[in-house]
């Protein structure tokens, strides 16, 4: 495991010291995105919507009954902004899109075609890394913007029809703008932007080191996608704390 | 890479030092030294498993041997920055063929991802070599519509666009009919004569190793039998090497 921890940090480096190929692979980028953007948009979201609308749900009846509805707005605002999309839709991109990178990239080690790559002097951390944890890194925060705009959406749905809670649009919305401020839009962008990194170097690492054949190939799927929730949930600690430091 | 290491590509050696190669508790390479000219056509033929393959990747820098060395023209392949000063190409065994690019593509591979060439020249330049091989209109199709010969001899057109001044072949007719087989042993022959290529060739098969070869080196369990002209090897008081050239149905 700490292998593990040691190669990804490498290959991070390397990746790093890449991005100024990044010009010359800017195609394979642009296909990347496009990709993560037509696997993902609409899960994101259908789960944005459920999450805004769940946190309504669980929240809008207590608050109600304690005369705090015109509170509602701010909680699910905040909690959806900094904490709920950045890391739903890391774990949603972990498993759709970080799977298939360590697929894709662990099919080519297996049927030698990274080896292939190597022979012509192709090195595959520019050719394969470096487009996809860019496209990654580029795509979630996006993503987050999205869902959390879709979330707040889903939160004032619930708010307003639910008859437990019942308030008014505007008493919901008044109340998130007064609460949730851009400083908390950008809490959950670096968030997701670290995120991103993460599911982008942990799944190409996986790809790059399977071993054993196609069955390799889904261990290292496996692997990827379970040791990217891990890291999130952990760095979203670490990087809340962090963040905390310089009142964001 | 540099323009003067393109124009000018002088002939080279390749000098194999007592190379040692295990795969946790087993050694598959046990010392193996081989001296190469440039210029030349050596095959090595051994049975399934002896570490031809293995021996071959050496060859190239994809594996790092326990013990031993490759020399290419007197240098390590270990040293950093080899793959840019000499032009190396393998084909290997399976093809190896990028399955997310076309045959094109893939051919061209090497010229674009270096930008060594406008699109237009590559383009012209993989067509041709696609002709030499039998794969005329091959072009926009994927590798996974191919079938076993037709990813093989790809692979070698994607070989030859390096314009390599060493070129590895690891079995380039298995899963070839005799008569496709028999033009890609004329085509590396061609190579090696009109382009003074150093060839390397892996192969169990005698017609083509007969056909081709300058030398022949016979492994076996990772050890050097024997190697010599085909001349030699066929006179060989070795008893197996003669097992393992005279080898045939008996009924
Ligand atoms: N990556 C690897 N890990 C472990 N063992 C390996 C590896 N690669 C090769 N071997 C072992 O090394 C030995 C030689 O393999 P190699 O592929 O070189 O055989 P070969 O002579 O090319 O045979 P064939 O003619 O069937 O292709 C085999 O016993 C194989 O099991
Ligand atoms: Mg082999």
């Amino acid at each position: 495991m700490f292998q593990d921890i040691g190669e990804m940090l490498i290959l991070f480096w390397r990746t790093l010291q890449s991005l100024p190929q990044l010009w010359r692979q800017r195609l394979k980028t642009f296909d990347q995105l496009f990709e993560i953007g037509n696997a993902s948009l609409l899960m994101a979201c259908i789960l944005s919507i459920f999450i805004g609308g769940v946190l309504a749900l669980q929240t809008g009846p207590v608050m109600v009954e304690r005369g705090l509805s015109s509170l509602i707005g701010g909680i699910v605002g905040l909690s959806v902004c900094k904490e709920l999309a950045p890391v739903m839709m890391a774990v949603l991109i972990a498993g759709r899109i970080g799977s298939a990178m360590a697929a894709e990239i662990g099919s080519m080690r297996v049927y030698q075609e990274i080896d292939a790559l190597k022979t012509m002097n192709i090195n595959p951390i520019h050719y394969l890394v470096l487009p996809r944890v860019v496209a990654i890194s580029l795509a979630l925060p996006l993503l987050v913007v999205f869902a959390i705009m879709v979330g707040w959406m889903g939160g004032a749905l619930v708010s307003v029809y639910n008859t437990d809670i019942g308030i008014s649009f505007t008493s919901y919305f008044n109340n998130l703008r007064s609460v949730v401020e851009p400083s908390d839009v950008v809490n959950g962008l670096i968030k997701s932007f670290v995120f991103a990194v993460t599911i982008g170097v942990v799944c190409c690492h996986q790809g790059l080191r399977t071993i054993g054949g196609p069955r390799g190939i889904g261990r290292s799927v496996t692997k990827a996608v379970v040791n990217s929730i891990v890291m999130i949930l952990i760095l979203d600690y670490v990087v809340t704390r962090i963040l905390l430091y310089f009142n964001l | 890479m540099s323009q003067a290491a393109q124009n000018q590509r002088p002939s080279v050696s390749v000098q194999i030092q007592g190379l040692r190669k295990s795969f946790g508790e087993v050694e598959v390479l046990h010392g193996i030294d081989l001296k190469i000219a440039p210029r030349e056509v050596f095959v090595i033929m051994g049975p399934s498993g002896s570490g031809k393959s293995v021996l071959l990747k050496h060859l190239i820098g994809l594996e790092t041997p326990d013990a031993g060395d490759v020399l290419i023209d007197g240098h390590s392949i270990q040293s950093p920055g080899m793959l840019e000063r000499y032009r190396l190409a393998m084909v290997f065994q399976s093809g190896a063929l990028l399955n997310s690019l076309t045959v094109a593509e893939n051919v061209g591979l090497y010229l674009t991802e270096h930008q060594l060439l406008p699109q237009d020249e590559i383009d012209q330049i993989v067509k041709q070599k696609l002709e030499a091989l039998g794969l005329k209109g091959q072009e926009d199709r994927m590798p996974e519509e191919l079938s076993g010969g037709m990813k093989k001899r790809v692979a070698i057109a994607r070989a030859l666009v390096i314009d390599p001044q060493i070129i590895l072949y690891d079995e380039p007719t298995s899963e070839l009919d005799p008569l496709i087989a028999v033009t890609i042993g004329q085509e590396i022959k061609r190579l090696n004569q009109e382009n003074d290529v150093t060839s390397i060739v892996v192969s169990h098969d005698r017609d083509l190793a007969f056909g081709i070869a300058d030398r022949i080196a016979l492994l076996e369990d990772g050890q050097v039998l024997q190697v010599g002209t085909p001349k030699e090897l066929a006179e060989s008081k070795n008893e197996k090497v003669q097992k393992f050239l005279n080898a045939s149905f008996q009924f």
